[in-house]
């Protein structure tokens, strides 16, 4: 982080799954540098031992009890905000892995 | 140079709730697509995981059944990936803390033969956690569809250290998961329904090397089958490639069913960078350390603790227990049948006999599978049945004619018995008439008898029991043709 | 009475009790005002009035029953885009979002609703919320009512803006970084933010889950703290909210706790960067709380300086994950280009979101990806605890902080749209509060010689909303800024 930092955007696109034109992938990439270098103020302070804060405020074992089943969506629900839809299925083009 | 295979197993389990990991919305197998959905389940914009309790005491009560420490403290982390059967393009699991640490699995060997007990050995486990199932995709030709019932079923991911060395080994782990996992009513472990995935991790290495070789991984192996023939099929691929003087690729493999071949589906260069952080919609859980030894204090017998009990307290033989401890629920049926009559071997080969032979012919005839709890017989049919033959009341041969009539209708042995005046005849004066008729009758049989022969009694006995519509008490008969030739 | 769309919650509620007008009359008249003045401000995305006055006329229906339920049955509020109502748009100002409509409630509606609410029309924002301007909605920029060449602030620019000029009663909005607080100090109105946990996040589309909270815009900090005490609550379909052990009595705390308080001021929050008549005015304000008999202690809250770099590293982190459900599959902007799945993905969401929204997007995901998380993400959770117990030193010696809202007023549109770091700046004040999780409010403390409104901030201890609303309240009642309103 002491290094220059410096974004490989295409790797974060894809991770992402953002598509960037490269006029937005050159503006992004420096203003994120900016940013990163902004953020080595970071490496001014001692965090040993320091435990990370994940919740504002943690309690412990909040649940829901009793297993009880509780209302469900008719499939109309869903295929009425679905972009595309077959047989209250979700249509989407080919998956292949 | 000689290889051998280092497999390690990831099984992902449906964690049998009435609900789902994250919210209240049902799971069943096979509902109409997309009636099985709420706000939550789809990823609705605004909606917000809740933990069900439900799940995670299962999950506990099946790391405890498996020998695992249970954590202290657990917590939830997003696993980030997008995939179209994916809601929320993350994965709600355990990373960092799982709920289940280590544990280990007895395992059977196959047996030399079908009725030889095999060589048992320990699979050591890494950990179990607990997470959530995405939707079910269908590819058709030239699109996929998309059913979100499955989707947030909570799912028990077990994960093996690399501790097996065959695909015996490895089918043989998941038989005996699978077993302790019903008998723990977690799953229902149907793999055919899903309830149960595999996916293997398959290496090679030098005979005698401690160093891991390169692995692979084979993803939703979806039957005992596929497990065999892919980890067979890529030991020999890795063996063949070692042996040209090849690499191995790290890399996730499908098992290609119809073909019987894997083949690559991404390489580790382009494999998941998950930017796994811990899920700020869910708090923590600190397992209470009382509840956790309750839990232990209700855990079933493991089926194969109750095999060895079996054939050591009660004398039975291995193929017999074999059978009965495939099941808890035939288990226990015997074990309440004992209650009315102590006579194990007995009950134990009229229900591994009798009745499963009569519930796999009600299978045959159309419906679905018959359970022990689905048939018009209780442990007390059984042990009565039992118990009548050894007080002599009827004989064994009765016996099987009244198994067939109670399986039929119900009714106590006893009743049927008594309704149909099956009772075994004592009446000395009655059998030893017949007797004396059936020896004047058959000079050659009994010649045969003095000569040593004893089975030519069995001709003798043929038409007393026929004329006492088999009601002959075997044993006083047997006594009685002896006696009378003895004397005559 | 022309003038029922300036008038507060308390005023209105004790004209609706005493008979001195109706809920539709209210309703109406923020109606026309709306109509009158909005084509300026553009504070509105949306707004159905026939569905507003329908719920109004059923709150005079109750009313006149002897019904009424409590000092919100029959006020018009305005509900930023980023809550979801049932049956309406919930677009989060993003084309991203642009046919979905929400077929829930978010649990702070259900309750407002609960009080006899009327919900109104849906507020401009920030795209998801994400900007300090409201120059990042995807279907127009709202203008500040004091200068209509500025900015409102952001991203509840739509909230503040719709008070300021009278186009609602009180409003909602979000704040995760600032973004009630900052805003309503553009504006010159009373905006607040509760401690974390306080109001349920169910419905409200996450931005940063550990850090996003609703909250109310009013008039006054009476009606703030009646339209919080309506809203609070432990939430079963948020795990995350909170369960005080004893209920809050805001409306008591206002006319008990008198003071005086010991107030703090931190040094950090008066140096670089801060405007000059900023500087003065709130200096004015804290001098005037000393008048009054406070006490001010100088309190060092050291690592304030980290805040932004510690907010945008969680904030982008839990974004990136949470706008991943955003993807072109169930119900968000599907690009017509989507020929697999991955361009599916791709290019509905480089289609779907703004600017900002991918720029956070990229940099949330950057600093979760491997190799980076434990310099970025694991660093900044370390850090935050530090910030979080640099306050609860503080509030070892102190009953409340002054600070501040903003370091400026308004600026103008445009001036900082292309420089991220700088517009990330503008919430330097804000930000550690949401880090720490505390309550804070901004109230109205004067005007910039061109008149445009400055705000001060009040930061409370955790669950401590009574202490920082009497404090809020003693300065307002003391001063007439609050009674002013723009010239449109
Ligand atoms: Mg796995
Ligand atoms: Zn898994």
């Amino acid at each position: 982080m002491s290094e220059t930092p410096h974004i490989d955007i295409d790797y974060v696109a894809n991770l992402a799954r953002l598509d960037l034109s490269e006029e937005e992938k050159a503006k992004l990439g420096s203003q994120l540098d900016d940013i990163l270098g902004y953020f080595d103020k970071l490496n001014t302070v001692d965090v040993e031992g320091v435990e990370p804060m994940a919740h504002a405020h943690k309690v412990f074992n909040v649940w829901r009890e009793g297993d009880e089943p509780g209302e469900t969506y008719a499939p109309e629900v869903l295929t009425k905000m679905a972009p595309e839809h077959r047989d209250n299925q979700v249509v989407v083009p080919k998956v292949v892995e | 140079m000689n290889y051998e295979a280092v497999i390690g197993l990831e099984i992902h389990v449906q964690v049998k709730t009435r609900t789902k990991m994250f919210t209240a919305a049902p799971y069943e197998y096979g509902a109409a697509p997309n009636t099985l959905t709420d706000a939550v389940v789809l990823g609705l914009p605004g909606t917000l995981p809740v933990l069900n309790h439900a799940a995670i005491e299962k999950c506990a009560k099946l790391g405890l059944m498996l020998g695992c420490e249970i954590a202290e403290e657990c917590k939830w982390d997003r696993k980030n990936y997008f995939y179209p059967d994916s809601p929320k393009n993350y994965q709600l699991t355990q990373n960092e803390q799982p709920l289940c640490i280590g544990g280990k699995v007895e395992i059977e060997l196959p047996g030399p033969s079908r009725n030889v007990e095999g060589e048992h050995r320990w699979v050591i486990l890494n950990r179990i956690h607990l997470e959530e199932d995405p939707g079910k995709l269908t590819h058709e030709a030239f699109e996929t569809v998309i059913d979100f019932n499955r989707a947030g079923v909570p799912l028990a991911e077990i994960v093996t250290e690399p501790d097996m060395s065959s695909s015996t080994e490895a089918v043989a782990f998941l038989n005996c998961l699978r077993n302790i996992i019903i008998y723990a009513g977690i799953s229902d472990c149907d793999m055919e329904k899903g309830q149960m995935r595999c996916d293997a991790n398959v290496s090679i290495r030098p005979v005698g090397s401690d160093k891991l070789g390169t692995r692979t991984e084979m993803k939703n192996l979806n039957s005992m089958s596929n497990v065999k023939a892919s980890i067979e099929y890529e030991i020999q691929r890795q063996t063949e490639i070692l042996e040209d003087g090849g690499n191995i690729t790290q890399e996730t493999r499908r098992w290609d069913v119809d073909k019987g071949i894997s083949f690559s589906l991404r390489s580790k260069e382009e494999a998941h960078d998950y930017r796994y952080f811990p899920d700020p919609d869910l708090m923590p859980v600190q397992m209470d350390r009382a509840r956790v030894a309750e839990l232990e204090a209700e855990l079933p017998e493991r089926p194969l603790d109750k095999q060895r009990r079996y054939q050591k307290d009660l004398e039975l033989p291995f193929t017999i227990t074999s059978v009965l401890c495939q099941d808890r629920e035939l288990s226990e049926f015997f074990e309440a049948a004992l209650e009315t009559h102590n006579a194990p071997k007995a009950i134990a080969n009229y229900i591994t006999n009798d009745l499963l032979r009569e519930l796999s012919a009600v299978s045959e005839h159309g419906e679905s599978a018959h359970s022990v709890s689905q048939s018009k017989l209780t442990p007390a049919h059984i042990g009565t049945l039992a118990k009548i033959i050894d007080e002599g009341v009827i004989s064994k041969q009765i016996g099987k004619e009244v198994f067939t009539e109670m399986f039929a209708t119900g009714d106590m042995p006893d009743v049927i018995v008594e309704k149909k005046g099956l009772e075994q005849s004592n009446d000395t004066g009655e059998i030893e008439a017949l007797c004396r008729e059936a020896i004047a009758g058959n000079a050659k049989a009994v010649g045969q008898y003095k000569e040593g022969n004893e089975k030519a009694l069995n001709a003798l006995k043929g038409p007393v029991m026929k004329a006492t519509k088999g009601k002959a008490n075997p044993a006083m008969l047997d006594e009685l043709l002896k006696k009378l030739i003895d004397e005559g | 009475m022309s003038d029922l769309h300036f008038k507060t919650i308390t005023e209105l509620a004790a004209m609706l009790a005493a008979g001195e007008t109706t809920s539709v009359a209210i309703t109406q008249a923020v109606i026309d005002r709306t109509a009158a003045v909005d084509d300026k401000v553009k504070a509105f995305l949306s707004s159905d009035a026939d569905d507003a006055l329908a719920q109004a006329k059923a709150s005079d229906e109750r009313r006149a029953a002897g019904k009424a339920i409590g000092p919100l049955d029959g006020i018009p509020i305005g509900i930023k885009d980023t809550l979801a109502v049932k049956d309406q748009p919930l677009r989060c100002a993003s084309k991203m979002l642009e046919n979905y409509v929400s077929p829930f409630d978010a649990t702070c509606i259900v309750k407002l609703r609960e009080a006899g609410a009327v919900i109104w029309g849906r507020l401009n924002m920030d795209e998801f919320a994400m900007g300090s301007s409201t120059e990042n909605s995807a279907y127009h920029t709202t203008c500040n009512p004091w200068d209509l060449e500025t900015i409102p602030g952001g991203s509840s620019g739509g909230s503040a803006a719709a008070m300021a000029a009278g186009e609602a009663i009180a409003t909602l909005g979000t704040d995760t970084g600032g973004s009630i607080r900052q805003p309503a100090a553009l504006c010159g109105v009373v905006g607040m933010k509760p401690t974390y946990g306080l109001i349920s996040r169910y419905g409200l589309v996450a931005f940063a889950s550990s850090l996003d909270q609703v909250g109310p815009f009013a008039r006054t900090v009476e009606d703030a703290a009646l339209l919080m005490q309506a809203m609070l609550g432990k939430d079963p379909l948020d795990s995350t909210s909170i369960e005080q052990p004893e209920a809050p009595d805001y409306a008591a705390a206002l006319k008990e706790k008198k003071g005086p308080w010991k107030l703090g001021v931190p040094a950090e929050f008066f140096g670089e960067g801060i405007d000059p008549e900023v500087k003065a005015n709130i200096e004015k304000a804290i001098d005037w709380y000393k008048s009054q008999g406070c006490e001010i202690v100088n309190i060092s809250l050291p690592h304030s300086e980290l805040a932004v770099p510690v907010y945008y590293i969680v904030a982008t982190a839990e974004a990136s994950s949470n706008l991943a459900r955003f993807d072109g599959v169930r119900y968000t902007h599907r690009s017509e280009e989507s020929k697999d799945a991955m361009t599916l993905f791709t290019k509905s969401r480089g289609e779907g979101f703004g600017d900002e929204v991918k720029r956070r997007i990229i940099l949330g995901t950057y600093v979760l990806s491997s190799g980076y998380y434990d310099a970025y993400y694991l660093r900044a959770q370390k850090v935050r605890r530090l910030i979080l117990s640099d306050f609860e030193k503080a509030f070892e010696q102190v009953d409340a902080i002054l600070t501040p809202t903003s370091p400026t007023p308004a600026f103008k549109r445009g001036e900082r749209a292309d420089d991220p770091l700088a517009m990330y700046l503008s919430d330097i004040y804000t930000i550690s509060v949401n880090l720490a999780g505390l309550p804070a409010i901004s109230i109205p403390s004067g005007f910039t010689e061109s008149g445009l409104p400055i705000g001060l901030q009040v930061i409370g201890k955790a669950f401590g909303e009574a202490d920082m609303f009497a404090v809020a309240n003693a300065f307002e009642k003391a001063h007439d800024y609050a009674q002013q309103t723009p010239k449109l």
